[in-house]
């Protein structure tokens, strides 16, 4: 079979099983849609979490951001795997005993207000739209790079599938594909790092190669690393040219904008028990740091791989054949440009400029020393991509890579229109316009609003083609879920005292500035020598959350304490529901023991 | 009677839940901020195979004690709860 039969291949049987799940699991209540029934087991949670969470981001750009940022993409291997500790520890077990639905629900509920509620329910509907665009983008890439579909009908393809198991399924029907897309994506995910780990340092375990000595020589992996890329003018690989507060507030912005961010968190409303919630924070995370642990691996061997095919190679044009150039060339002691480049370069992703007009690729960094101008532009993307390629595995490792970027962008973006779709239909209509709303409408309503988002989100990701900021907006995404969702849902369970004032100040305080402070910098043409204390628009929902905390604090003191109601609901969630039994019924009359 | 007592042990659960999480939470922070950013180029001088300590941590240590924290905390919850006669259902 050729690569494009075994990607239609991966990627038919995959979609396959994905439309099967959601025929399989089809809901008929509220409670089924917005939870799953309460009733997931926590490894499964905690795999469909890691799917949820992984994106096409995770997936496709991490492990090239790494390549080329060296130390610097440390930021996002700490931020995006640290927030779980956050989440586990400080959010995800209350909110469960909470036992409610959404996450604006929380915060409606516990600061007893509407207009809470609807501030966060635009915070939580402005980080998913954000988010979304960059997921339909990735499957509108995905089909049309390796299938040769049009960019729209891709994303149409994409739009049929998840509205099948979304509108159908709802929560159930999503929490059982990402199960089936984690297995899909991890797989297609270590499979090529493994092979690759084998030929460049001789370890099977891409963590242990990264650590190792290269294949067949007595110089570490890195170090050689980095006297290549010292050598061509690049910086030095574990070296980084962000100032070391920028490189703290990033990691910090990610961290807690991941423990805030409303996809997620609505995945620990479906297990069974706050503890069930916790030992789930924690199979997710284990889940999720196979891949993370190995992106740096990767990132690390692919720009090894790259350098050494591509540096130096004599291009081929497109008029001449392929194989008898690079046969001519190989005769005469020469490199030829690798076949895998022949192949990328049609999309786009690889850009080659012949500067010095010999004939020959030169790939080199600013500050190059010897004197020599870079010509070869790569897009980040490309590594995970012709990773399968660049070390000459077999075709169905490239239809499984496919098949994998896919369920990455696909379990993503079905985790965000489950948000968006219970906000619209669970916060605004029948919590704020239409109390007296059924289940049985409420349920119809939900699908309804599950189908509008899901055509909402390709037509915002057909958009974004166009625009082509999706990576920038990323930013906002995580600001604005640290300096505006995090605050209220931290304090809310850790101080009794805090209170509907102080709420809507912390939330319309985070939400303001950090969205002020990153339009400014990526569209209002500010300059980095503006940035607050040096800190990049990645960062600043770090230091917005501490402003946004303080705010809230001072608010809800000088204003008048929350109900007995409410403090009294705050104790029900800090305590396991077993032992509020004992205080309300006193059913267990022997003294206490321990 | 059994409402005091119930009190009593609330406030003490809830007080030694805190403790836990800020022990936890210093070493968390101290793993990542601390290791991979604040303290990185002095650890630097020490390696893991051929990978300097500080640069390990930020890429691929901090996620591994992140993990263990998680299931230390878990396991310890339990403890908690079972000290504070919080029966657990089995269903993890």
């Amino acid at each position: 079979m050729t690569d494009q039969l075994w990607t239609y291949f991966f990627v038919g049987l995959t979609f396959s099983i994905y439309i099967g799940i959601a025929l399989w699991s089809r809901v008929t209540s509220t409670n089924e849609f917005y939870v799953a029934g309460y009733d997931v087991h926590p490894t499964i949670n905690g795999m469909a979490t890691a799917a949820d969470w992984m994106s096409a981001a995770s997936f496709l750009s991490m492990a090239g951001l790494i390549a080329f940022m060296g130390y610097g993409g440390s930021v996002y291997l700490m931020g995006w795997t640290g927030g779980y500790v956050l989440l586990a520890l400080l959010l995800a077990p209350f909110l469960r005993e909470f036992g409610k639905f959404t996450v604006p629900d929380f915060v409606g509920d516990r600061y007893y207000s509407t207009s809470a509620r609807v501030i966060a329910v635009i915070c939580a509907l402005f980080v998913s739209f954000t988010y979304i665009a960059g997921q339909m983008k990735g499957v509108g890439v995905a089909f049309s790079g390796f299938l040769g579909i049009p960019y729209e009908w891709g994303i149409i393809i994409g739009m049929v599938i998840v509205f099948f198991y979304a509108v159908l399924g709802g929560m159930k029907g999503i929490t059982y594909t990402q199960v089936a897309q984690y297995v899909v994506l991890i797989f297609a995910y270590t499979v090529p790092a493994i092979f690759i780990s084998l030929i460049i340092t001789g370890q099977v375990i891409p963590q242990i190669g990264f650590v190792s000595n290269m294949a067949g020589a007595d110089a570490s992996m890195l170090e050689t690393l980095n006297q290549t890329v010292t050598a061509l003018g690049f910086l030095e690989y574990t070296s980084t040219d962000k100032s070391m507060f920028d490189m703290f507030a990033i990691t910090g912005a990610l961290m807690f904008g991941t423990a805030g961010l409303p996809h997620v968190i609505i995945r620990f409303f479906t297990v069974p028990t706050a503890s069930a919630a916790r030992i789930s924070a924690g199979w997710a995370l284990m889940f999720i740091a196979l891949l993370y642990t190995t992106a740096p691996a990767v990132g690390a061997f692919a720009r090894i791989n790259f350098i050494n095919t591509v540096n130096e190679a004599t291009y081929i044009t497109d008029d001449q054949d392929y194989s008898e150039a690079a046969a001519d060339i190989r005769a005469s002691g020469g490199k030829p440009v690798p076949d895998w480049y022949k192949d990328w370069e049609k999309t786009g992703l690889l850009a080659f400029e012949d500067v010095n007009g010999d004939g020959r690729m030169q790939y080199r960094g600013p500050e190059a020393p010897d004197g020599v101008n870079n010509e070869v532009t790569p897009n980040r993307d490309i590594f995970v991509l012709a990773n399968p390629q660049i070390a000459q595995l077999p075709g169905w490792v490239i239809g499984l890579v496919v098949a994998g970027g896919l369920a990455a962008a696909l379990s993503t973006a079905a985790g965000l229109l489950m948000v968006i779709s219970s906000a619209i239909s669970h916060d605004i209509c029948r919590r704020t316009l239409f109390p007296e709303m059924n289940d049985q409408t409420e349920l119809r309503v939900a699908r309804l609003a599950a189908a509008a988002a899901v055509l909402a989100a390709g037509i915002l990701g057909i958009f974004a083609s166009q625009l082509g900021f999706v990576a920038q907006v990323v930013a906002f995404a995580f600001g604005l879920a640290a300096a505006s969702l995090f605050p209220v849902i931290f304090l809310g369970i850790f101080w009794k005292r805090m209170n509907k004032q102080g709420a809507i100040a912390s939330m319309l305080i985070g939400l303001i500035s950090t969205f002020s402070y990153i339009y400014y910098f990526k569209f209002g043409g500010g300059s980095p020598e503006q940035w607050l204390f040096g800190v990049s628009p990645e960062g600043i929902g770090f230091v917005f959350m501490f402003a946004s905390l303080a705010i809230g604090l001072i608010v809800a003191v000088i204003t008048p304490p929350p109900p007995q109601a409410v403090q009294d609901m705050v104790e029900d969630i800090r305590v396991p529901e077993q032992l509020n039994l004992k205080r309300t019924v006193g059913r267990q009359a022997g003294p206490t023991t321990g | 009677m059994a409402e005091t007592d119930g009190g009593n042990s609330r406030q003490a659960y809830w007080r030694a839940t805190i403790g836990l999480t800020c022990r936890l939470l210093l070493i968390w922070f101290i793993a990542s901020f601390g290791a991979g950013i604040l303290f990185r180029d002095f650890l630097d001088q020490f390696h893991i195979g051929g990978a300097p300590l500080g640069f390990w941590f930020a890429q691929n240590g901090a996620i591994y004690i992140f993990v263990s924290l998680i299931f230390y905390y878990c396991f310890a919850m339990a403890r908690l709860e079972r000290k504070h006669n919080i029966k657990r259902d089995h269903n993890d």
